[in-house]
């Protein structure tokens, strides 16, 4: 789960880490007010988005006067910025944060990961701040410093401060940097996040280290553990097909293509997509229905499908291990019937009941293609897609 | 034996009274696995469906000599289950749950280290469908009518991509010596470089076939190792070639988010390895049969 730039600030505050003050807004007369508060001779106008790179769409503006404020918050407002992060989509700004503007010296970036191959958190850090990570290690490679943190014992002192050295920081300002990064890996380490970026992590003129952006990220398997962060979720940030199966538990991405798929299991559910795609359609969404799927969890998972607009074919794919394909048929016919489904529909069929399951669909009286294989059914449902929206397109 | 669990394993059921837990135990002993009892804190001297219930893991090792655990516990408990295991002195533990707190399965894996290799404990999953040796004994949920046994390994990250693999396989006449699921979480016990060495060693096992997808170094980690060490020849199938980058495909460890993770890039590093490349998820049986020839 992601937060916001300014949530992950107040959370950062509690563990020593300095943040420029600032306040939030949801409209321009806010905006201002807040700015007045501040009462600096300049302020920063940040929209609030699950997303990187703001300032290039235009997510964040200096501003010196009331009246600049205002309309900086009234554009941003309400509008859905693009970057390359969001997807062509774009993320709606519901919420600003105004915050005192900082003199910079120095940029640097720090990063804090899950790393799968040391199998443990890994500090990232580089004296190229205000760059994303993936152009530093492009264009800088060697600018980049890794350290590996023993889960046993926690982040040491010393590796804070050999970071510290090798970013080439003034030996006054070690002291201040070696808190700010320890800061930040206790945060990680005690909120479960995933991921933790600072970028950039300053320098000011006065020789201050301040965090001027933050990026936390939360592992969802451990959010059972922090019910105050599960709090900070904002459902206008996703994407409102995966927000409505997310909250019926099921598994669901969306994707840009017609083909609707309901699959068990995650591999199955990918393999399902693929073979989509190599027979020629491009599938809508993955979703997994998940093991011991009932009739009614088959249903939830159609209404799911359906809620993307797009979709104009589906593609049922099982094979039972724990899953019972009488069940399964059962979602099915009942799904067919009470949304009253015309679109080509192919079910594929396989392990635990088979029989059971396909004579239930056969003695449906509908309208339901079966196949037997993965291949059979990927190239049966783009079939059917296409000779579909060819007669839309002719009815049209 | 093929690899990890045969009919002598001495399986103990932690989690066994759950829900979960009592039907799978059932399941396994159906199938002829020796599971020899269950651990549920607090029911310690119980019987459950005839299976004696401990305590304590280690307290079942002493009673039972149990080498193979399967814990059917909860995510959030999951990770003091394994370390219990480990510290009883357990061979091999597979872990089903999904949903286990990345932090967690850090610190399991460093606290597995504390025991010297010969004596350290190997995980399998967690996440994952679980282990069978067709024909004798499985630990996990998988549906095990659809595995001949024969001699060909399989090891993957998905259960039901793995049964896919299992089922094509079967419908030509091919069988299988051990099944792996190695799971999908980011951080899993077992890595497909650790099973292939397992296979590669094992007399009973002439070809493996690799269940991969997105995300992680694992694929091209196996990849070093087959082309470096492993005579025996490998089939692979990567899943998630239509898989945006950046986002989790339901497995915690399914996602693209470094050089070399997508499907595209490891294809092509396990097909330069010298690894028969499965192309498309039906293909599973007809390549495994070409390679085999």
């Amino acid at each position: 789960m992601d937060i916001h730039e300014y949530q992950a600030k107040e959370l950062l505050k509690k563990f020593g880490v300095n943040v420029p003050r600032g306040g939030i807004a949801y409209s321009p007369e806010q905006a201002v007010y807040r700015a007045q508060e501040l009462s600096g001779e300049k302020c920063v106008v940040k929209a609030q988005i699950h997303s990187g790179a703001r300032g290039k769409a235009g997510g964040v503006r200096i501003c010196s006067t009331d009246d600049e404020i205002a309309d900086a918050a009234a554009w941003m407002l309400g509008r859905k910025l693009v970057t390359h992060q969001t997807g062509p989509q774009g993320k709606l700004v519901g919420r600003l944060y105004i915050e005192e503007a900082t003199d910079i010296a120095q940029e640097i970036y720090l990063g804090f990961v899950m790393d799968r191959t040391e199998e443990r958190v890994v500090v990232v850090a580089s004296a190229q701040g205000g760059m994303e990570i993936e152009d530093i290690s492009e264009d800088e490679p060697d600018s980049i410093i890794r350290s590996v943190v023993d889960p046993a014992v926690g982040m040491q002192a010393f590796q804070a401060r050999e970071i510290a050295f090798q970013l080439g920081l003034d030996a006054a300002l070690i002291p201040q940097a070696v808190k700010q990064i320890i800061g930040c890996y206790k945060a990680m380490d005690e909120l479960d996040a995933s991921m933790l970026e600072i970028n950039p992590l300053v320098v000011t003129g006065g020789g201050e280290i301040v965090a001027l952006d933050a990026k936390l990220s939360f592992d969802d398997n451990a959010l059972f553990r922090h019910p105050d962060i599960s709090e900070l979720r904002d459902k206008s940030q996703e994407d409102s097909r995966e927000t409505y199966a997310e909250d019926r538990g099921l598994s669901y991405i969306g994707l840009e293509g017609e083909i609707g798929c309901i699959v068990n299991g995650a591999g199955l559910a990918m393999a399902t997509l693929d073979m989509i795609k190599m027979s020629g359609g491009e599938p809508a969404n993955f979703l997994d229905v998940g093991g011991g799927a009932s009739p009614e969890r088959v249903l939830m998972s159609f209404k799911a499908v359906l809620n993307d607009p797009n979709v104009e074919a589906i593609l049922v794919n099982i094979f039972a291990g724990i899953n019972r394909c009488d069940w399964i048929a059962e979602g099915v016919v009942r799904a067919v019937q009470e949304l009253q489904l015309t679109m080509p529909l192919v079910v594929r069929l396989s392990g635990t009941n088979v029989e059971e399951g396909r004579k239930l669909l056969n003695e449906s009286g509908l309208n339901i293609t079966t196949a037997d294989t993965l291949a059979e059914a990927a190239e049966k449902v783009v079939a059917g897609w296409k000779t579909a929206s060819t007669k839309n397109a002719e009815a049209i | 034996m093929a690899i990890l669990i045969d009919k002598n394993s001495k399986v103990l059921v932690t989690g066994l009274t759950g829900r979960i837990g009592s039907f799978h135990a059932q399941e396994m002993r159906d199938y002829g696995t020796n599971v020899v009892g269950g651990v549920t804190p607090g029911k310690g001297g119980t019987t459950h469906n005839g299976l004696p219930v401990f305590n304590t893991v280690k307290g079942a090792v002493a009673e039972t000599g149990a080498d193979l655990v399967i814990a059917f516990v909860p995510p959030p408990f999951a990770a003091d289950s394994i370390m219990e295991a480990a510290d009883a002195g357990i061979k091999t533990c597979v872990c089903i749950a999904d949903g286990i707190p990345t932090q967690d399965m850090i610190r399991v894996k460093r606290y597995m280290r504390r025991y010297k290799e010969e004596k350290r404990m190997r995980l399998i999953g967690p996440n994952c469908a679980g282990i069978i040796t067709p024909g004798q004994a499985f630990a996990g949920l998988m549906p095990p009518a659809i595995y001949l046994p024969g001699r060909v390994g399989i090891v993957g990250r998905s259960g039901t991509l793995g049964y896919e693999a299992a089922s094509q396989m079967k419908s030509r006449g091919i069988g299988v010596s051990s099944s792996i699921g190695i799971g999908g979480d980011p951080i899993n016990g077992s890595s497909f470089r650790d099973i292939l060495e397992l296979f590669e060693n094992d007399p009973e096992t002439d070809a493996v076939v690799m269940v991969g997808e997105i995300g992680g170094p694992q694929e091209a980690e196996a990849a070093e190792y087959i082309r470096d060490h492993m005579k025996k020849p490998v089939a692979a199938y990567i899943a998630g070639l239509s898989a945006p980058k950046g986002r989790r495909m339901g497995h915690a460890g399914a996602i693209v988010s470094a050089f070399g993770e997508s499907a595209q890039e490891k294809v092509e590093i396990l097909s330069e390895a010298g690894v028969t490349i499965v192309p498309t998820p039906s293909a599973f049986g007809e390549i495994v049969e070409k390679m085999l020839k």
